[in-house]
């Protein structure tokens, strides 16, 4: 590498890591704000949906019937039988969130129950479940005596059993459960978060050193255009792939918290070697894609600001292609589709994820990528060369 | 002497905004910043461009730093051609104007030794400059200070020092002294002095009479883009002070009285 192209990485890499300011809001930020709100967000989601261990549900019954209220000895609640006169106050109180279900039988519902033929087209006998879907506790009151009511009522007719006794026949093993997880989010988040990291760095470097009036300092010695747009797009990766890494690092510790029991079965140790180079070879070419885009837009516009709102567009489509990675039910097969940018990173990483992945896809999309790079590079190029470009305020 | 610069012939035109000619009230698109400027330079000496704001000065100046480009006509500087040889004429000028900025977040000393990367200087040879310079301009003891914490002067002493980092053979300063106090002004126009002595050729754009009769042995007077009147500075002055000269001039090449 040419000593004006190290010379000019060297100065760029110092200036975001001597900057305080700069290193904290471009690279640990980002990291501890995606842990601390997906953790939030995870606890909140999981107080939402889950109630306390010991909770004990408060239940009140009118008529309930001995056949039913056999299978609900094992739930953890306090079931009190009413009259029908306490119906109104029950409901009130269900309103309130003082209670948590009403149910309400029919006087002779067994009878009623026995003696009802499905096929004579007649009302069937009915039970009123009253609850409150504001309350956590009182929407579990109603799933859990629902579900009572569902064993109840298939108890009746039971001709056959689904999955009967302690077998596991759930056949996934845990290396296809976080191939599943992994390959349906990581690839959309990777290449938000990567993005992110292009975003917070590259504006600041082209768009900034213009709007200072710095860049002119450097176009008037006999660097070459071309070594400076190598110099600061390498170095804008290496920072770029810094503050993705803080990002992704918050994710994955978040991840347990904001998926709940789902991240059980995830474990990171199904990858080898292989898979892990693949990855940073697919990651680190996008980069470079992603930070020179961002760097063209950055050279067009005047001021930092005018930079990031023009790339806001840009932002959507990465966000846009990298969804279609949660959709696509593994990667694709077929050749073509590894030769159109970003979709292609997706893709190598929906197969490196899914352990489903082609050596020969993720080296296409490598090489589209760098290839890819270097023409936005050639086009930086001649866009410093363009003193309409670089010098009109 | 030796004629190191040459400038035959430039023009330059940029074009106006759709807001710029509502603000200037005209449908023409072009406005013509040089048009056909000749002048030359020999070794050794100040050659000083004046003219009022606006005349073209800075344009020209851009022109020969090879920052922008001429519509058509041709400069050379100490041999090399600012059309076809652009990195070779910047290997050969040291070039300081108010827009160029020091990144303020690094001090002097990171960005003395920078630029003089930029520029293949030896570090050994570099750091006897740095030294040398350092100390003329009293930069020595803000040397590890960020340039964002230095006064208006001190940046521009910095930037003076970085700019002569190679040693170049021509020196282009667009108004040197603009915004400066008068003891940076002195020290400025001093060392653009010694450098003459050393041999080197100082090209400066200024508006200001006085710095022109102090320091500068030609003269060329820019007015709307044209090169109005060029000459030794005797010549031009023709026994008159430089600043009635010039609004004789002015009035002359514009047809109006001031």
């Amino acid at each position: 590498m040419k000593s004006n192209v190290i010379a000019i990485m060297k100065k760029e890499l110092a200036r975001f890591f001597g900057d305080k300011r700069l290193m904290l809001s471009a690279v640990l930020l980002p990291g501890i704000l995606i842990y601390l709100v997906y953790s939030l967000m995870g606890s909140a989601l999981t107080g939402m949906l889950e109630t306390e261990e010991d909770y004990r549900y408060t239940l009140s019954t009118v008529n309930f019937p001995q056949s039913v209220s056999a299978l609900t000895r094992d739930l953890k609640a306090d079931i009190t039988a009413i009259d029908a006169a306490e119906i109104a106050a029950a409901k009130a109180a269900v309103a309130e969130k003082t209670l948590d279900l009403l149910a309400i039988f029919p006087e002779d519902f067994d009878a009623q129950v026995a003696a009802y033929d499905p096929a004579s087209g007649e009302t069937a006998p009915r039970v009123a479940l009253y609850y409150n879907a504001a309350r956590t506790e009182s929407a579990a009151a109603y799933n859990l005596m629902t579900g009572v009511l569902n064993t109840f009522e298939s108890a009746l007719a039971n001709k056959f059993d689904i999955n009967p006794g302690d077998e596991d026949f759930d056949l996934a093993t845990d290396k296809d459960a976080s191939g599943f997880i992994f390959s349906s989010l990581l690839p959309m988040l990777l290449m938000v978060l990567l993005f992110s990291g292009c975003m917070a760095v590259a504006p600041e470097a082209i768009a900034g050193e213009k709007e200072r009036g710095t860049i002119a300092t450097i176009l008037i010695t006999p660097v070459k255009r071309s070594e400076l747009v190598m110099g600061k797009i390498f170095a804008l990766a290496v920072v770029a792939l810094f503050s993705g890494a803080s990002s992704i690092l918050g994710t994955l510790l978040s991840l347990p918290k904001l998926m709940g029991g789902a991240s059980e079965s995830m474990s990171a140790v199904f990858y080898g070697p292989a898979d892990y180079l693949m990855l940073a070879a697919v990651v680190l070419s996008t980069v470079l894609v992603l930070i020179s885009m961002i760097s063209i837009i950055s050279a067009y516009a005047k001021t930092i600001k005018e930079a990031q709102t023009s790339v806001m567009p840009l932002m959507i489509i990465v966000m846009l292609v990298g969804m279609t990675g949660m959709f696509s039910g593994g990667a694709q097969a077929a050749a073509p589709y590894y030769f159109i940018p970003l979709y292609n990173s997706v893709q190598s990483m929906v197969g490196i994820f899914s352990f489903n992945v082609s050596a020969s896809h993720v080296l296409v999309t490598v090489l589209v990528n760098l290839a890819l790079s270097a023409a936005f590079g050639f086009v930086l190029t001649r866009m410093f060369n363009s003193e309409k470009i670089m010098f009109n305020k | 002497m030796a004629e190191i610069i040459t400038v035959t012939g430039l023009n330059k035109s940029f074009k106006r905004s759709a807001k710029q000619q509502k603000l200037e009230k005209t449908k023409q698109r072009l406005v013509q910043a040089v048009s056909d400027l000749s002048f030359s330079a020999q070794q050794g000496e100040i050659f000083g461009l004046l003219g009022p704001n606006g005349a073209g000065k800075t344009t020209t100046l851009r022109m020969l730093a090879t920052l922008i480009k001429p519509d058509s006509g041709e400069a050379v500087l100490d041999g090399a051609a600012i059309s076809s040889q652009p990195a070779l004429v910047r290997t050969k000028i040291g070039f300081l104007t108010s827009e160029l900025k020091l990144e303020e977040f690094f001090t002097p000393n990171y960005l003395y030794d920078f630029f003089a990367s930029l520029h293949g200087v030896d570090p050994a040879l570099r750091d006897r400059r740095k030294s040398y310079i350092f100390e003329k301009f009293g930069i020595r003891d803000f040397a590890e200070v960020k340039i964002a914490n230095l006064s208006t002067g001190m940046k521009q002493k910095a930037s003076l020092a970085i700019s002569l980092v190679h040693d170049p053979e021509i020196i282009i300063f667009d108004e040197p002294t603009n915004g400066l106090d008068v003891i940076t002004a002195k020290v400025v126009t001093d060392y653009l002095v010694d450098l003459r002595r050393q041999g080197k050729t100082i090209l400066v754009s200024t508006h200001i009479f006085s710095l022109v009769e102090k320091i500068c042995d030609r003269v060329g007077i820019i007015i709307n883009g044209k090169m109005t009147a060029c000459d030794t500075l005797d010549n031009i002055r023709a026994g008159q002070s430089l600043e009635d000269r010039f609004f004789d001039i002015y009035s002359e090449a514009v047809g109006a009285v001031i």
